[in-house]
């Protein structure tokens, strides 16, 4: 195990090498070990594939979220989506070699594909999708919940490639008493042992054979980044991205909601009736979550402008929802007593974030906020304080605040 | 009329200026006397280039931090440095117990009531394979209650306008 994880760290060394000073160091190969090139200092800070600018939350497991401004870009970099490991990415990845099993109680046959398999025999599909997980924002709950502390930043977008999952399922057969899948992933337990699966969730089987769900080998036409999940991986719009199974190996369709880690407890789970901050919940009481609420995020400007009254400032950012299509994107500058309305893209297919700006003015220098606030088709919007606490701290779509100064 | 009396003021002048001279080359004398060490070292100084000079900038700074990473038991603002943990006696046993399976900033990050942290510890031992921790439990319960207690936020934090880097934006008009 530990000589696994040193060459790891040393592959991801030579990755970070080339992400951060963006080009490739002849000779790095030669660099002895422990040696670092200058101007590379917090090496431990770098991650494979990553951005320095983002921010690690946590570097056992990996977990790195994206500030808001640098979400800007109407398709996320692949250096700057945020990470959310729940233990250690493998360390060898044999592309040539690699194989998705299919199998289950509900599955007609077992049955495997290589990725070569996989891009030739099923039609090859590109689909824009938003990936948020299931806890962002979750530092803002009171009483406080435990975990990874996300703020706004584990959420983006970006163009997915791959097949239909659908397609593949139906190709191996499924049972007319399938409920939902689970999937396994090539990633190891963060104590190390093979006994134990660090994630294994999955989605209803209605959920699995929508249009946009997706077994994808590319993001925005490169290969997945290592730490989300090369070479392979499922990607649910809509649901918690938890559900998007990482370095996928193999899917079983269950008679049975799945049971995998990470399915049962009170992970990804929230209250099946509302409680109170801080209420004690039995298990039995927390049901699994599958929508994700509507929710938007202002890109543009970085909170904390200080600009002239004669300026009019140009705000922008994304909103998103599990529903069709955001219908109406507004904005504050009074703390919600009146909301004026953004301008708002269509969306590219379903799951993918719409885009909106608007043009502000403000009638007198002072301290402001922006606020913004999405509805969807449903009609659902935000809540401007955080909406119904529970356990885990999941679900906050509180709208999005950035702070202004005018002088 | 005296015509051979001679001015002699020119004279008393070149005198004056001579001797003035003379004073200064002593003292120039003395200064170099006094001086000559660090002359010759200056004189005898490498050159660098701006270049170069920045990159042995680069090197004392990394090298510095190295050292400073690697030092166990740096405390700097009450923060233990190479786990950014709160300073504490009884630190190394939160550190001995929690740090081999995940990272400090897992704990540093949260914040809970002692009985939140012992939720927390009854979990990682149900689900994640963590051993019972005997008399340590109690001490690193004290410390995770007394160093990450919650803080009453309300239903929604205030932005937090100390913390917020401003900077002015001109938007072109």
């Amino acid at each position: 195990m530990i000589n696994k994880r040193r060459t790891f760290i040393k592959q991801s060394l030579q990755a970070s090498l080339l992400a951060s000073i963006g080009a490739n160091v002849v000779f790095s190969k030669y660099l002895p070990e422990g040696i670092n090139l200058l101007g590379l200092d917090h090496e431990t800070k770098s991650f494979p594939g990553k951005s320095d600018l983002l921010t690690v939350l946590n570097d056992r497991p990996i977990n790195i979220e994206t500030p808001a401004h640098l979400l800007n870009d109407k398709l996320t970099p692949n250096n700057l989506f945020f990470v959310r490991n729940n233990g250690l990415p493998p360390t060898s990845i044999d592309v040539d070699n690699w194989t998705l099993e299919i199998s289950g109680e509900s599955a007609e046959q077992t049955k495997s594909y290589s990725l070569q398999e996989l891009k030739s025999r099923f039609e090859n599909v590109s689909y824009n999708l938003t990936l948020e997980c299931g806890g962002n924002g979750r530092s803002e709950f009171n009483p406080p919940a435990k975990g990874n502390q996300w703020t706004t930043g584990a959420v983006g977008c970006v163009k997915w490639t791959g097949v239909r999952l659908k397609d593949v399922l139906n190709d191996v057969g499924i049972r007319s008493n399938a409920v939902y899948i689970g999937y396994y992933g090539a990633d190891t337990h963060l104590s190390g042992s093979p006994d134990k699966t660090s994630i294994s969730r999955g989605v209803p089987i209605a959920k699995a054979l929508e249009n946009e769900s997706m077994i994808a080998w590319a993001m925005n036409d490169q290969d997945i980044p290592l730490l989300n999940g090369h070479p392979l991986r499922l990607v649910f719009g809509g649901y918690p991205a938890s559900c998007s199974g990482k370095w996928l190996t193999k899917i079983i369709i269950r008679d049975k909601v799945h049971d995998g880690q990470k399915m049962t407890g009170k992970a990804y789970r929230t209250p099946c009736s509302p409680v109170a901050p801080g209420a004690k919940v039995d298990d039995k009481d927390m049901c699994i979550i599958e929508d994700m609420p509507v929710k938007s995020l202002i890109t543009y400007p970085k909170t904390g402008a200080v600009i002239q009254q004669s300026q009019k400032l140009p705000i922008a950012g994304h909103a998103w929802t599990s529903s069709d299509n955001i219908t109406k994107m507004e904005y504050s500058i009074d703390f919600g007593m009146s909301w004026k309305p953004c301008v708002l893209s269509e969306s590219e297919n379903k799951y993918a974030w719409q885009h909106f700006e608007a043009e502000l003015t403000f009638p007198e220098p002072g301290y402001y906020e922006v606020w913004a606030r999405a509805t969807d088709t449903e009609g659902n919007t935000q809540a401007m304080l955080l909406p119904g606490w529970n356990p885990k701290g999941y679900l906050n779509n509180a709208c999005h605040r950035i702070a202004i100064k005018v002088q | 009329m005296d015509n051979r009396h001679i001015n002699t003021e020119p004279l008393w002048k070149l005198f004056i200026s001579l001797m003035g001279l003379l004073v200064v080359a002593c003292l120039v004398l003395f200064a170099y006397l006094c001086l000559q060490k660090p002359i010759k070292n200056y004189l005898n100084k490498p050159t660098y280039s701006h270049k170069q000079l920045e990159e042995m900038a680069r090197k004392r700074a990394i090298q510095r931090d190295k050292e400073r990473s690697e030092n166990w038991n740096l405390v700097e603002k009450g923060i233990h440095v190479k786990t950014g943990l709160k300073a504490d006696p009884n630190l190394q046993v939160v550190i001995g117990a929690c740090t081999s399976c995940h990272s400090a900033q897992l704990i540093s990050q949260n914040k809970a009531t002692r009985q939140g942290w012992k939720n927390m510890i009854v979990w990682m031992q149900q689900t994640q394979g963590l051993g019972d921790l005997g008399a340590n439990e109690g001490i690193i319960l004290d410390y995770l209650a007394k160093h990450y207690a919650p803080k009453e936020t309300g239903r929604r934090n205030n932005l937090d306008t100390e913390a917020i880097e401003w900077y002015i934006l001109n938007v072109e008009e």
